[in-house]
């Protein structure tokens, strides 16, 4: 049934389908609507889980890898200065190989004091063993927290569920929200093959000796490496369920552009219409969205490398003292090809400034053309 | 040689003992052991709240220090506020 | 594709009427909408801004919006002022809380349709706030409805009900007397 949600309220009708078990949160905006909105379904019995309060978002992860141990189901979420105030626990989550499921909405960091979207606070968090989704829609959020927890507990690792804080989190548009026997179809109870027993005590991830955390360390890898295969056929699934299917790269008009936009976030959804304009005015224009950022799809990145057509990023992040974080990622992606195109890295919307389709028309335009220097990032901006 | 090839997904997921945190005795550790001195001691278990292994335990009325864990750290010395535990020196087993 | 801008004040409940808005137009069936918050901090009497975008198609670009169709006027200290009609294309329409007639406001700012409601008075009639901070948001969705029809009047009365917390009749009754205002209004000016 179509409902009018906004993206936070989109996540934790998720959680609430998902029959989440423990859910330990701190608010903070963006985000807070999420926790509000559990914390209202507990109190009017329509989430049954435990809703745990908590005086931090380090504790909140703290908590969850108590709970998660024992084999609930579990969720938070947060965003920005929260997230890196989770930062150390993120680490412990994933080593521990626990299935958490985390709704991130993007803000900038500060100095100074800012609330507004920019991907730089979860991208900060690439090396922690988590998985990294980027919605472009309330649907999609809806949809990937779902898929989230079943990609999740099949590999035994935390996943992250990113949306852009306002542009999603606070805008309302329609929402399928599938049925409740569909979800328990797709999402059964969670049987963790790790989970605590009181009847036969065990020391959880205690020192090892360097060789075993070698192993421990190339296994995670390897989960990491068969994700792509496990991601794929969750979300085949999802789509023979609720009708609506996810890739971790999605292409639009690509197969005959002379150029494309790569774009993440709710801006690809912006971008469809600026490929489409670009196409009436008579330009070969495409674009790739990127969903999935770890593990990174570089393989599917690079069946769209042809040597002649240029890529061009738009990255609402940016690692200081290199570039654009997507730019990079894919660039090392490209980096095997014997031929690779070349790649333009575009900065724009730090801290929350406006990617509208014309701004995306320009950053196709001038890529299209070919950029002097391809070596720096572009700072570019819609001044209105 | 140096090249690890067996399959990554043999290696088991964690490292979990098949015993609990308890069978980790570490009272080879001490090079001091604290000694409860009964005559003095008031049984206001602040050697109990403050022992970071959690090895003092109250039987009855008094406090008694488990060896088998006791690191031998003298916290339970510095805190007792009777002076009823003294740090002596330990003998080799 | 049509897009709306709203003006109003931080507690006056501008985002919630976008959200009725949204919500009123799925119902109806004619299509999809998207409310969007001007994104900023939460501060009660500050000026707010609030987008939306209807459209029978899936709605795409997620920007904010510069060259409005049409334009939501909440508070009646906005009304005619340079700001409410900045960007708003030739001929759009304003929907705007205000006791003033159309053809006063279309001569202090000419150029663009004028669809004046007294939002405040009706609210205050149906007890939805007090004389200095009145709830005109559900007032002002029954004149958006009417003035842009792109819902009908019941779609809109279940999206109310749904997103009110508190004097849910009060409110409903409101949206309906304000629609019937301004569709009386357009009916004899057509005539």
């Amino acid at each position: 049934m179509k409902k009018t949600l906004m993206g936070n309220h989109a996540a934790a009708v998720a959680v609430r389908l998902a029959r989440t078990e423990v859910v330990a949160a701190y608010p903070i905006t963006p985000q807070t609507q999420v926790v509000e909105a559990l914390a209202e379904m507990k109190a009017s019995g329509e989430f049954a889980g435990r809703f745990v309060k908590v005086e931090s978002e380090h504790s909140a992860m703290a908590c969850l890898v108590g709970a998660a141990q024992t084999g609930v189901r579990c969720f938070t979420a947060t965003s920005s200065q929260g997230l890196a105030y989770m930062h150390e626990m993120l680490h412990w989550a994933a080593g521990a190989r626990l299935p958490i499921v985390m709704a991130e909405v993007n803000r900038a960091l500060g100095a100074p004091w800012i609330l507004w979207t920019d991907q730089t606070d979860s991208l900060a968090q690439r090396d922690t063993g988590w998985l990294q989704f980027y919605c472009s829609s309330n649907q999609e959020i809806l949809d990937t927290t779902l898929l989230a927890f079943k990609v999740a507990e099949e590999l035994s690792l935390p996943v992250m569920v990113n949306y852009d804080g306002f542009t999603l989190s606070h805008t309302y548009e329609p929402v399928d929200v599938p049925a409740q026997e569909l979800v328990d179809r797709f999402l059964p109870k969670h049987d963790f093959a790790l989970a605590l027993d009181l009847a036969d005590p065990k020391a959880f991830s205690a020192l090892p000796k360097p060789q075993e955390y070698f192993r421990l360390r190339r296994r995670m890898a390897a989960d990491m490496g068969r994700a792509h295969q496990v991601i794929a056929s969750v979300e085949d699934e999802f789509a023979r369920l609720f009708g609506r299917s996810y890739s971790a790269v999605e292409a639009y008009k690509a197969d005959d552009a002379d150029a494309l936009l790569v774009t993440t976030g709710a801006p690809a959804s912006t971008a469809l219409d600026a490929v489409d304009e670009l196409r009436k005015e008579g330009f070969k224009a495409g674009n790739l969205r990127i969903r999935q950022f770890r593990p990174f799809p570089a393989e599917a990145l690079r069946a769209y490398a042809r040597p002649g057509r240029n890529l061009v990023v738009v990255d609402r992040n940016f690692s200081m003292g290199q570039e654009g974080i997507f730019c990079e990622e894919l660039k090392s992606a490209l980096y095997p090809l014997k031929e690779r195109p070349q790649v333009f890295g575009t900065v724009a919307g730090l801290g929350g400034g406006d990617i509208t389709v014309e701004l995306l028309k320009e950053i196709w335009l001038d890529a299209k053309q070919g950029r002097g220097d391809a070596l720096q990032p572009v700072w570019m901006e819609d001044a209105r | 040689m140096p090249r690890l090839t067996e399959d990554p997904l043999k290696t088991p997921l964690i490292i979990a003992g098949g015993k609990p945190m308890s069978a980790n005795k570490t009272g080879n550790w001490r090079s001091a052991r604290p000694v409860i001195h009964e005559e003095k001691c008031t049984g206001c278990m602040i050697c109990w709240k403050f022992c970071p292994e959690a090895c003092v335990t109250i039987e009855g009325e008094l406090p008694k220090i488990h060896m088998d864990w006791c690191k031998g750290c003298a916290v339970c010395v510095q805190e007792c506020p009777v002076d009823a535990i003294t740090l002596e020196n330990e003998e080799a087993p | 594709m049509l897009e709306i801008r709203f003006h109003g004040r931080g507690g006056q409940g501008t985002v919630l009427a976008a959200k009725m808005l949204a919500d009123a137009v799925l119902r109806s069936g004619r299509g999809e909408c998207m409310a969007i918050p001007e994104f900023g901090v939460e501060r009660r009497g500050a000026p707010v801004l609030a987008y939306a975008r209807i459209s029978d198609k899936p709605i795409r670009v997620r920007s904010r919006i510069y060259a409005p169709d049409a334009v939501v006027v909440l508070d009646p200290v906005f009304a005619a002022s340079e700001g409410v009609v900045h960007g708003l294309k030739p001929g759009g329409t304003v929907i705007v809380n205000s006791e003033k007639s159309a053809e006063e406001l279309s001569a202090l700012r000419p150029g663009f349709r004028w669809v004046p409601v007294p939002a405040k008075a009706i609210a205050l009639k149906h007890g939805l706030g007090s004389q200095t901070s009145p709830m005109v948001n559900t007032a002002i969705c029954g004149a958006m409805v009417a003035g842009l029809g792109v819902a009908d009047i019941e779609s809109l009365e279940k999206a109310v009900r749904e997103a009110v917390p508190v004097k849910v009749e009060q409110n409903i009754a409101a949206a309906r007397e304000a629609y019937e205002a301004v569709k009386g209004r357009l009916h004899a000016a057509a005539h």
